[in-house]
């Protein structure tokens, strides 16, 4: 086995990617509309991974990576307020929370 | 890092290891309320990968902010929604799953294959700034990016009024335009309260 200096950055990249490609299949597989919002963190979380990689390996005098995923951080806790706000008041009209049921926007 | 190199890559198999298979709970379990711990551990163990990045700051804050925070209000809203409910079936839910899933497989496998194919240029002493990193954080805070800073806190004060306004249970008995009264009907069906008690 060759010797390493550190952890390469492919394997960051990849459990990224894995973890994003797990979040869309959850956002577009799940009936349940709590279990999207929870889908749609796993997204943030990866882009999260991604760009502090970047910020470690790439540019690692000048964190600027970590400054945009702080600006993520907080942008994701303000998206998980409103979503699940929507999502209450989407159940007291419909009383449910099944994706399928939601076509008020249809016509 | 001080760390050494044997024992790094011991804790990053160990942490993307309980990610991958955390997040794959939290898409494919059955009750929503396990899939809301279990998502609280992926987000500690993103936390524990960016420690392995030498950035202890940020580490706090996924750890703050994600499991003290959006973690709680998840379950939280779980708690008040969570009603046993029999979906009803789809039709073609088999050609739904297996395109879907033929989409992630590939957008993955595109992924992985550019991760690993580019060359990325790096620079060489990687994570040599250590422990100045939240200082640099503060920096980068208060002087170039203190626009998005600013910005960022007027989207939290907006998304706060807004979550409030959108979970108020009772919206306004006059039009704000007309002075008539609304028709509570359109807003909101007449069912039961959420919060009552009903043995």
């Amino acid at each position: 086995m060759m010797s390493l200096e550190s952890i390469p950055i492919q394997a960051f990249l990849i459990v990224s990617s894995a973890l994003f490609c797990i979040g869309i299949w959850g956002l577009l597989n799940s009936r349940n509309a709590v279990r999207v919002l929870m889908s749609i963190e796993l997204m943030l979380n990866a882009v999260n991974i991604n760009l502090m990689a970047f910020s470690s390996y790439v540019d690692n005098n000048l964190i600027q990576g970590q400054v945009f995923t702080i600006f993520v951080i907080t942008v994701a806790a303000a998206e998980a307020a409103v979503g699940l706000a929507i999502l209450l008041s989407l159940y007291r009209n419909r009383v449910t929370v099944d994706m399928e049921s939601f076509n008020l926007l249809k016509w | 890092m001080s760390i050494a190199i044997t024992t790094q890559i011991i804790c990053f198999t160990i942490l993307s290891l309980v990610t991958l298979i955390g997040a794959l709970g939290v898409v494919l379990l059955e009750s929503i309320v396990y899939s809301a711990f279990l998502l609280g551990g992926v987000f500690m163990s993103v936390a524990g990968l960016y420690l392995l990045l030498n950035a202890s700051f940020v580490a706090a804050a996924q750890v703050l902010v994600y499991v003290g925070a959006v973690n709680v209000l998840i379950i939280f809203a779980i708690m008040l929604v969570n009603k046993k409910e029999d979906l009803k079936p789809i039709n073609d839910i088999k050609s739904r799953r297996i395109i879907s899933t033929s989409i992630c497989l590939t957008l993955l496998s595109l992924l992985i294959r550019v991760d690993l194919t580019n060359v990325w240029s790096l620079s060489s002493p990687q994570n040599s700034i250590g422990e100045e990193s939240t200082i640099r954080i503060g920096e980068h805070l208060f002087s170039d990016y203190l626009l998005p800073f600013e910005v960022a806190s007027v989207l939290l004060l907006m998304a706060m009024i807004g979550a409030i306004v959108l979970a108020r249970r009772d919206v306004m008995s006059k039009d704000i335009s007309t002075g008539l009264p609304v028709d509570q009907e359109l807003i909101e069906k007449s069912s039961e309260p959420l919060l009552t008690n009903k043995n």
